[in-house]
């Protein structure tokens, strides 16, 4: 209680984001938050992006929280903005990114009444938040905003929605900033326990066929440099969830790149074959494991996350460690090296590094080039040439994100940001404003799909209003190509409702945004229009028409085990494998 | 599933929470949304007005139960989850039961509801409504016995729970399942 100065309760909202280090908000106005923007009207140092629909604005949220590691903000109204803002947060809830939602509502009398735009906000975000609150005094607006950031960020990250009843953001009321927030029924543990660590260490140590499984958590733990040292002390190979892409160079040479259903073969067979297997920040999810059953079904495994349910949820674990990723990785660094002594070293593993390496010749990621249709693959490949690895890549949801998976080298951390656990078609454009709004000198390369960019292709005029150069590349097949691939390789080429033939015209959508068009269709002309959009200052969109015909591969049917995987285009056999997996999802 | 080979049973959770708007709806979202099904459940306050007390039935292997431990723990508003099962602890539940008094089944129905306990609370010439408290057993037992005379109608309040002894932790890793969560913070309590 520092202030007894009383102001309207909506800037005391501002004042406490300010407080809490918020320098960017993503929203869009309504009557409900009317008296926010009346307050942001002169309020210094926030910046406000207006975009064109509220779940863009949590998903810039997102981008930006991805790209810095600091929570991402949005704002919007009551009732239709909080409901089409949900698909946003259960993708920050699934992902775990931090980021805080402010809606509006009805004022509190009016609560129930079912006045204009009122919704049960509280009641429709309650499984789609790691928590959330609905105020119902001004008093509590800085305790509560101090405890949303704190729930969001801490412990395992996530999504945090405060509602704001209008009366609340009219009425006077002092501003009240604990100084530490203080939850008797919140308090993540950080430290592994020492025990579990040098259990872990000495599995480590003795593995003969040892790998790490490593995903999104290193990345929001910024744990990749403990990882990297982890992984080059005890020479034992890695391979990333989609989500943990950039948490460990993909050209490393003891990278084994993405595991999977769309992962590499080395990586799937290296982890089939492992006796140690030690997962870190990851969640055994069902897109990595395949059939559970027949997932490292010789491994002993070790399991690292900050989240205790996270651990024996999916897959029985051996070692359970529950802790913050880098300092349980610092920790496990310390315990490998006083075990190394009495260990029998490196050349015990000579085998298993050959085996992978001949897996890695004999099964490389690969496609068939044509010189005359362009295959969506090489374009991602000369993304990734011509900006040496260091663009910050966004992607929709389908195949041009796994191929943007399998074919993008990364390099760094927080420069991949793709909706993992959701799969939200959509997410490519508005993510990237919000990537592009957190680091504005960077290229920010949104790879999208000609299904998925539509569903938030409205977004190209804030880019063009609010100056986020934002480059997207489509990577058009003229339909939901994912779901053309399913129907082709389980559903017997039974094609239904995935054509989206050749509308709307891209280039046209474009320039009518006031951004600029491209479009290639010969594989000679891709370099070139790369090149070109890159340089060229303001947002472009790059039509990139491809082979309608190309699948993603290699591929785990849905329910199969990850050895089953299919390596090339649907011969007869693979239709058997694919149907005798097939268990319906 | 029950990969561990562990045999379903009944457990008694008794869970510490915030006494605040929404928490039983966080609680049985929960439970709905992951597909666990709660038998029964009872929510009262405790000494400490701000903390509420919630007492949870629910079945499952021990791979279910861990999960429904770990999850509830995971609520922000969640203070500390006990699985009360496999410790010395009182169970008491109450129930109404309204019956049909025929002339001829009156004194039966006094004389059974006197050996379980059990309180007449409302009399009518045609009909009686008992009280009577108990474990699970004995409440069941005594609707088994009342039943053949006409039972109306039934309202059991669901289960409470409290440990023996005096206040300790009493929460035991049991030994002889070792590949499920060693680390004794696996569920960890906050306080």
């Amino acid at each position: 209680m520092e202030e007894a100065l009383k102001v309207p309760g909506a800037r005391v909202v501002l004042e406490c984001l300010k407080r809490e280090g918020v320098d960017i908000i993503f929203g869009l106005p309504g009557g409900a938050v009317l008296p926010i923007y009346d307050a942001l009207y002169d309020f210094e140092g926030l910046r406000h992006v207006l975009v064109r629909q509220e779940a863009a604005a949590g998903h810039a949220a997102e981008g930006y929280a991805r790209a810095t590691g600091k929570v991402g903000v949005c704002l919007v109204t009551s009732g239709p903005a909080c409901t089409n803002l949900v698909t946003a947060l259960q993708d920050a809830l699934m992902d775990s990114i931090p980021i805080v939602a402010l809606t509006g509502q009805v004022p509190t009398h009016l609560i129930g009444n079912d006045a204009f735009q009122e919704a049960d906000n509280v009641g429709i975000t309650r499984s789609a938040t790691k928590h959330n609150f609905l105020v119902k005094d001004g008093k509590d607006l800085g305790p509560i905003i101090r405890e949303a950031f704190h729930i969001a960020v801490s412990g395992r990250p996530g999504p945090v929605h405060v509602d704001l009843p209008k009366d609340i953001l009219v009425k006077e009321t002092e501003l009240i900033w604990p100084e530490k927030v203080t939850m008797r029924s919140y308090n993540p543990n950080y430290d592994g326990h020492p025990g579990q660590i040098k259990r872990a260490a000495r599995a480590m140590v003795r593995a003969r066929k040892p790998v790490l499984y490593v995903g999104g958590g290193v990345i929001s733990a910024d744990a990749h440099a403990e990882l990297r040292e982890l992984a080059e002390l005890t020479r034992i190979p890695v391979t990333t969830t989609l989500m943990g892409l950039g948490a460990f160079p993909s050209e490393h040479p003891l990278s084994l790149e993405m595991l999977g259903m769309h992962g590499t073969y080395y990586a799937n067979m290296a982890v089939h074959h492992s006796d140690v297997l030690v997962a870190v920040g990851a969640r055994f999810d069902d897109r990595v494991t395949g059939r559970v059953d027949a997932f490292a079904p010789r491994a002993e495994i070790i399991h690292i996350d900050i989240d205790p349910s996270s651990i024996s949820k999916n897959i029985k674990v051996d070692v359970p460690i529950v802790g913050d990723c880098r300092r349980v990785l610092r920790a496990l660094i310390e315990a490998v090296k006083h075990e190394k002594e009495d260990a029998g070293g490196a050349e015990a593993r000579k085998p298993w590094h050959d085996q992978i390496a001949e897996w890695r010749a004999t099964q490389p990621l690969r496609y068939e080039w044509s010189d005359d249709v362009i295959k969506p693959q090489y374009v991602i490949q000369e993304i990734s040439n011509l900006t040496r690895g260091e663009a910050l890549i966004v992607t929709g949801v389908g195949q041009h994100q796994m191929w943007a998976a399998q074919y993008y080298k990364f390099t760094h951390p927080r420069a991949w940001f793709t909706s993992g656990g959701l799969g939200t078609m959509g997410y490519g454009l508005p993510t990237a404003m919000g990537v592009q709004a957190a680091h504005p000198g960077r290229p920010v390369i949104n790879i999208d799909g000609d299904g998925s960019f539509q569903m938030n292709s409205q977004e190209l005029a804030t880019c063009f209003t609010e100056h986020l150069p934002v480059k997207t590349v489509i990577i058009n097949n003229s339909g939901h190509g994912m779901v053309r691939q399913w129907q082709r390789i389980i559903y017997k080429e039974r094609y239904c409702a995935i054509d989206l033939p050749g509308i709307p015209d891209w280039v046209k959508l474009a320039e009518a945004y006031g951004c600029v068009g491209l479009r290639v269709t010969r594989p000679s002309e891709v370099v070139p229009a790369i090149e070109k959009m890159l340089s060229t200052p303001g947002p472009v969109v790059l039509d990139v028409v491809v082979d309608k015909d190309e699948c993603v591969f290699p591929m785990v049917p849905a329910g199969g085990a990850n050895i089953d995987m299919i390596l090339a285009p649907p011969s007869r056999e693979a239709r058997d494998k694919a149907e005798r997996s097939q268990t319906g999802f | 599933m029950s990969a561990n080979g562990s045999e379903p049973r009944k457990h008694t959770i008794s869970v510490l929470v915030e006494n605040k708007f929404g928490v039983l709806s966080r609680v049985a979202g929960l439970f709905s949304a992951r597909g666990y099904n709660i038998e029964s459940l009872s929510v009262g306050e405790t000494l400490d007005p701000s903390v509420s007390r919630m007492t949870i039935v629910v079945t499952g292997d021990e791979f279910v139960i861990e999960q429904v431990m770990k999850q509830l723990h995971k609520l922000i508003d969640v203070i500390k989850v006990t699985d009360l099962t496999d410790d010395s602890h009182v169970e008491r539940e109450l129930v109404l039961i309204r019956i049909n008094a025929e002339p001829q089944h009156r004194a039966e129905i006094l004389r059974t509801a006197d050996i379980f306990r059990a309180k007449v609370v409302d009399v009518t010439a045609v009909s009686f409504v008992l009280e009577a408290t108990g474990d699970e057993g004995k409440l069941e037992a005594l609707i088994e016995l009342l039943r053949p005379m006409g039972i109306q109608e039934v309202v059991r309040t669901g289960k409470v729970a409290i440990t023996r002894g005096p206040k300790t932790r009493v929460r035991r890793a049991p030994a002889s399942k070792p590949r499920v969560s060693e680390d004794p913070r696996v569920v960890g309590f906050a306080d």
